[in-house]
């Protein structure tokens, strides 16, 4: 995982709460092998007005022009905000895979399903829990500024525009240093590397019948 | 309560001593690493986990700890092509992906056309891939199952299953601990199916959540390993994540001489580690649920959620009847659901298709009561499919070699190549919906055997009664 210092990005409104996981990838695309490639499926019963899964080619498909992914001012958007209880539902990850291959890297709301929460942080994704007050006053200012962009730093623990938002944010420490670092959760099992060295060699002296499948 | 809050001279239950000899690293919050022994990958939930490591550059740390074969998706009939023969192109790329990742991280695979390939948790004890005192963890939810061996097997999502590639470990944190205790002999057509579907029916489907649940009592002990297994295998519809049952004698002679259990001096050495596998005399038990066996009779399910179970002479359940508060609307729903009326006797059900076959069930010993059931017998002609699917392929070449193929198809039943079929009707063997089905796998849930399918979950022996009747029948009152 690439680490999570800070980020600037333009600003993605998603005026809704209760986003499920389904609304965020549809089930039909839990049929994919792969853990990647999942960009074109987000909001995918949102975005298209036709019906695709996962054999479909997404440049086949027709768009829907109210969807805010397909309005150009929102054109390479990787700050998505929203409402509450955000990544509700079942708990694919592969929601999270869509949301960060289509490129959205923190997600605003002002509360979050418990899995989808969890889910992020092991794919780089920062989801940002903040007060009801500053999630409607992002919804004004993207709706005033064209091009309206966020900076949101992870080692100030703080977000700001260029106009007049400035605020800070709390975050669980070690979620932090993990984001910061770029670990995900097999990267911090491996900082014990040596006690499962150590571990495993004891076990080989005392149960080595239990390493014989070759 | 944590490990570590255990005197070390404590009574301990067979639980604490398991997790406690694979326990690596205590964390702080409560979350712990614990050694993995033996890791089954299918392939339906490990694909995206290769993929994580290619993209990381990560190895398996171990792989020698890791066994690979197809199952959930693989056809049951016409194997002649192999892979090439799958006509489902998901499906196809889906037992490709995995043969291609086993050689690409040269991980040995029992692939489709070996007799060694079948249901992950069959194949792995059949092999003695599973052995006492094991952690034991796949993809699949059922991973339950090797509690039989006094193993610890917890089943993992696709990010675990890539946790545990890479690091040999899991992150856990400790479950309490339940025992249920079923003591008594059981009554004659009475089996570990009935067990278990008895007593999910008395505690419910979330009782156990968070708890391991350690079965004991001579009603227990005294079930074969393929008993134990089929008990353990549903200790998750019960809510738990793990099942388990104490090493005796009975667990000794059936690891004993399989192709990877371990032999010679290692055989004496490992039989003395074993001996320890049971709880303590006085050890804590969270939760503790008695039972005696003489009040089960055989189970079948008429709802949608395992704990939705009678005994076969009873009748469907009024939901308005003042012990169903709060589950009123619940059972309303599974009955419209399953197209049955309040009072109808069990027995009236009639049935359009019958399944042995899965995780659950599927073993040398059930089809063996299959066989003893249909001898001489047909399949009702009211019946449109009797399937029979073996658990492995030496399930099934046991089988062919005792006879019991021959008795099996001459009943008018499909015998088939393994898998897990009907369980979940991810290849071509599925329910037509409104269809009753007489089944012996483990999920009675909405549309899991097929779209607007009807489940009924039973044992092999009631399955195949019910198969040439056309509808259940009380077995414990027939002279089989
Ligand atoms: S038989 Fe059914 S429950 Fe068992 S592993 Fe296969 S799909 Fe899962």
């Amino acid at each position: 995982m690439k680490p999570f210092i800070s980020h600037s990005g333009k600003m993605l409104p998603f005026d809704r709460a209760n986003v499920d996981t389904d609304a965020i990838l549809p089930k039909q695309y839990l049929k994919s092998i792969s853990k990647f490639g999942y960009g074109d499926w987000l909001f995918d019963d949102l975005r298209y007005l036709d019906s695709g899964d996962v054999r479909t080619d997404p440049a086949s498909r027709r768009l829907n022009p109210d969807f805010i992914l397909n309005q150009p001012q929102y054109k390479g958007a990787s700050v998505l905000v929203a409402r509450e209880n955000f990544g509700c539902g079942s708990s694919r990850e592969h929601a999270v895979w869509a949301l960060r291959d289509y490129g959205i890297q923190v997600v605003l709301a002002p509360s979050f399903a418990d899995i989808f929460y969890n889910n992020c942080f092991k794919n780089g994704i920062l989801p940002l829990a903040l007060p009801n007050e500053i999630i409607d006053k992002l919804f004004s200012q993207v709706d005033i500024y064209p091009d309206y962009k966020l900076h949101v730093d992870l080692e100030s623990l703080t977000l700001h525009d260029e106009y007049d938002l400035q605020c800070n944010f709390e975050l669980d420490d070690a979620r932090r240093q993990n984001l910061l670092l770029g670990r995900d959760d097999i990267s911090v099992t491996l900082m014990q590397r040596d006690k499962i060295t150590g571990f495993e060699a004891d076990l080989q002296q005392q149960e080595p019948w239990l390493f014989t499948l070759t | 309560m944590s490990a570590a809050k255990i005197p070390i001279n404590a009574p301990k239950t067979l639980y604490d001593k398991l997790w406690a000899r694979r326990c690596v690293h205590q964390y702080e919050d409560g979350m712990a690493l614990i050694y993995i022994d033996r890791h089954i990958v299918h392939e339906v939930s490990s694909a995206q986990a290769f993929e994580g490591l290619k993209v990381a550059k990560r190895e398996p740390w171990r792989r020698s700890s890791v066994i690979a074969t197809p199952d959930h998706n693989v056809p049951t009939t016409d194997r002649d092509l192999g892979i090439a023969g799958i006509e489902d192109d998901v499906s196809r790329i889906q037992v490709q992906t995995l043969d291609d990742n086993c050689h690409h991280f040269g991980v040995k695979q029992f692939a489709l056309n070996d007799t060694r390939q079948g249901i992950v948790h069959v194949i792995a004890p059949e092999q003695g891939l599973t052995l006492p005192g094991m952690t034991v963890v796949c993809g699949d939810s059922h991973t339950a199952t090797h509690g039989a061996f006094a193993a610890l097997g917890v089943g993992i999502g696709t990010s675990e299953v890539e946790h545990v590639l890479a690091t040999q470990t899991l992150i856990q944190r400790k479950a309490k601990n339940m025992l249920i205790e079923v003591n008594g002999e059981l009554g004659l057509g009475v089996t570990a199916k009935d067990i278990v579907l008895y007593v999910i029916g008395q505690i419910g489907t979330a009782a156990g959540t968070g708890c391991t649940i350690e079965f004991a009592g001579s009603a227990i002990t005294g079930l074969s390993m393929e008993g134990r297994m089929t008990l353990c295998n549903m200790a998750i519809e019960a809510g738990a994540r793990a099942g388990l049952v104490a090493f005796d004698q009975t667990t000794a002679d059936y690891v004993q001489g399989r192709p990877y259990a371990p032999k010679g001096e290692q055989w004496q050495q490992a039989m003395l580690q074993w001996q320890d596998l049971h709880s303590d005399d006085g050890a804590y038990f969270d939760q503790i649920y008695r039972y005696d066996a003489t009040d089960i009779r055989p189970q079948v399910s008429w709802g949608t959620s395992p704990e939705m179970v009678v005994a076969v002479d009873d009748t469907v359940p009024d939901p308005q009847q003042p012990q169903f508060e709060g589950k009123t609307k619940d059972y309303t729903k599974a009955l419209n659901y399953m197209g049955l009326t309040p009072g109808q006797a069990m027995t009236d059900i009639q049935l359009d298709r019958v399944f042995v076959g899965s995780c659950t069930n599927s073993r040398i010993e059930d089809i063996r009561a299959v066989a003893q059931v249909v001898k001489g017998k047909k399949v009702a002609a009211s019946v449109k499919q009797a399937l029979v699917v073996p658990g492995s392929g030496l399930v099934k070449e046991q089988a062919e070699a005792e006879g019991l193929d021959k008795i099996i198809l001459a009943a008018g039943f499909e015998w088939r190549e393994p898998g897990c079929s009907m369980c979940l009707a991810m290849n071509a063997d599925r329910l037509m919906a409104k269809e009753h089905c007489a089944s012996t796998s483990n999920r009675n849930f909405e549309s899991r055997q097929g779209s607007g399918g009807r489940t009924h979950l039973v044992s092999p022996a009631m399955a195949a009664a019910a198969a040439t009747a056309g509808h259940f029948v009380d077995i414990s009152k027939e002279s089989l």
